[in-house]
């Protein structure tokens, strides 16, 4: 039997997911491997976003920010269930990316990336300054997501870091899952082919600037979720999380990997978030280290690693 | 079916259509043709609503275009082939296709796509190629399977010709012909006039942003102004 590609997308994942605890030497590994899942959801958004529909946020740090608080004070002021919390974040980011995209994704060009880059330095001054409900810059506690304790009451006891790992992964499975499933939906054909030509989607009948807002909002979505998790496996959360590096880290894991590819992005969040901890070695370097990779993926890999390096394999095959 | 009166167009302050009168009766084939800069691709640009009209009205089977949007013009019936064919090249062709065909959800769009390939065989055996990876030839008939797929009443073509070798710009031009066959209208612009003059019933000639003369195909490929000016016979 032939396997489509996103057939071929989740088993790979799934394997590497399943797979890779066996290799690791110690638990600090699955700490790092829930952080490249939870950097991978977030990227998979961004995927949605800029693969398919070709628009820029520079603000998705933004909705992280949104999402990782909604689980920080959604439990402590309005005593929600933080798995609660977290839809609850993930709606007030729709909402958000809903109320900023409309007049704005009605232009072509450049724009989204201004008003999100804008719109995520607002969210990330406002977590950092309204200290008397965010904690400011020192940061804030997040409640227990409590499953652990319900899966260790069935029999199944996990470390913590071992529990984390295999939830995140889960979830980002299931992200990935969706985003494959919208790829080759009506709605996803209407943003890859926006992204062609706007013309052209507008003289088949795509009301262009209602696709892109779809997109967008669904982005945010994955952004704000990727937020909420990190926020409940820290059980800490600062306003970094919405700092606008990590919304250029967001649109650099992607675009570095493959931003058309969720498979490709996901691996480009692995490297990004692996890196540092190898670069660690160049000490004041690694800033200048991650630069060049950079520089150097985009000069010779346009499309990103993963799809350049598999079509240089393919090309050899032939 | 679509009567257009006194239209204009400008980009930004630069009036390029002054005031277009033309019409298009149902089961015609109507071709504008002109040079180059004539103002040919606005007026297609104006009728399938990307490009603002600055005065006059379109009607369409009875209704008034102009406040409709682009993408609801499909709708309505009125489907575009534009310039330089616009397929989306980093999709499948039936990817393509399927866009065609993106307002509707029905059982005949599997019918509709097989009635496609059957008038373009070569698109079938590409159905999983990038579209991009197609001929020039290729990549017009995929335009024109793809506004098909839409089920318009009447179709704008832009340029159907263009970039073509003389061997697939007469096998276009067949396709076009044949398109009467299906009860679709077609509104054609053309720098090859006297090509699309030979398929057409009727023909407009336009000449810096104004129509400057009318009549039958027969008519205009006998007038000697035209056949110095744009046959070159």
């Amino acid at each position: 039997m032939r396997l489509s590609e996103k057939q071929w997308t989740l088993l790979i994942l799934a394997a590497l997911i399943a797979l890779s605890p066996f290799f690791f030497p110690s638990s600090y590994y699955y700490r790092v491997g829930s952080l490249i899942f939870v950097n991978g959801l977030a990227v998979t958004g961004i995927v949605i976003l800029t693969g398919y529909a070709g628009q820029i946020s520079l603000g998705h740090a933004g909705f992280a920010g949104i999402g990782a608080y909604a689980c920080a004070l959604a439990p402590a002021h309005l005593g929600l269930h933080p798995a609660l919390a977290l839809v609850l974040g993930a709606a007030i980011s729709g909402v958000l990316a809903f109320l900023v995209g409309r007049p704005i994704l009605r232009l072509k060009g450049y724009y989204l990336a201004v008003a999100s880059l804008g719109l995520g330095i607002l969210v990330a001054m406002a977590l950092a300054n309204e200290s008397w409900i965010t904690g400011g810059p020192d940061g804030i506690k997040v409640a227990d997501l409590g499953l652990r304790a319900v899966l260790k009451s069935q029999g199944l006891d996990l470390s913590n870091t071992e529990f984390w790992y295999a939830f995140t992964g889960l979830a980002l499975l299931i992200g990935a899952w969706l985003a494959l499933n919208l790829h080759d939906s009506p709605t996803g054909r209407a943003l890859r082919a926006l992204h062609g030509s706007e013309i052209a989607a507008r003289t088949v009948g795509i009301d262009v600037a209602r696709a892109k807002l779809a997109a967008f909002v669904i982005s945010a979505v994955y952004a704000s979720v990727s937020g909420s998790l990190l926020a409940l496996q820290n059980r800490f959360i600062t306003p970094d999380v919405a700092g606008y590096m990590h919304s250029i880290e967001m649109v650099t894991m992607a675009v570095l990997g493959g931003a058309g590819s969720v498979l490709g992005a996901i691996f480009g969040a692995g490297i990004l978030t692996m890196l540092p901890q190898v670069l660690t070695v160049f000490a004041e370097y690694e800033q200048l280290m991650l630069g060049l990779v950079m520089m150097l993926v985009m000069i010779f890999m346009r499309q990103g690693l993963l799809p350049s390096v598999l079509r240089l394999i393919r090309g050899r095959g032939e | 079916m679509l009567t257009v009166e006194g239209l204009r167009s400008r980009y930004g302050r630069i009036e390029v259509l002054h005031g277009i009168d033309l019409h298009v009766d149902s089961g015609e084939i109507v071709t504008v043709v002109g040079a180059n800069g004539a103002g040919k691709t606005t007026l297609l640009r104006c009728l399938s609503g990307v490009q603002p009209v600055a005065g006059g009205s379109i009607t369409f089977r009875g209704e008034a275009l102009t406040p409709v949007p682009a993408h609801r013009r499909l709708s309505r019936g009125l489907a575009q082939s534009p310039e330089g064919r616009q397929i989306f090249t980093n999709l499948t062709v039936e990817e393509n296709l399927r866009l065609g065909a993106f307002l509707y959800s029905d059982g005949r769009v599997e019918k509709d796509m097989e009635d496609a390939f059957g008038m373009f065989p070569v698109l079938k055996q590409k159905r999983n190629l990038a579209a991009g990876g197609l001929s020039g030839g290729q990549q017009q008939m995929l335009a024109i399977a793809r506004a098909l797929m839409g089920r318009p009443s009447c179709l704008l073509l832009d340029e159907p010709s263009m970039g073509l070798a003389p061997i697939l710009v007469q096998q276009i031009f067949d396709v076009v012909k044949g398109l009467k066959a299906l009860d679709v209208t077609v509104l054609l612009v053309e720098q090859n006039a006297f090509g699309a003059l030979k398929i057409a019933d009727r023909g407009y000639v336009m000449e810096t942003g104004r129509i400057t003369m009318e009549g039958t195909s027969e008519a205009l490929i006998a007038d000697p102004r035209i056949r110095e000016a744009y046959l070159g016979i």
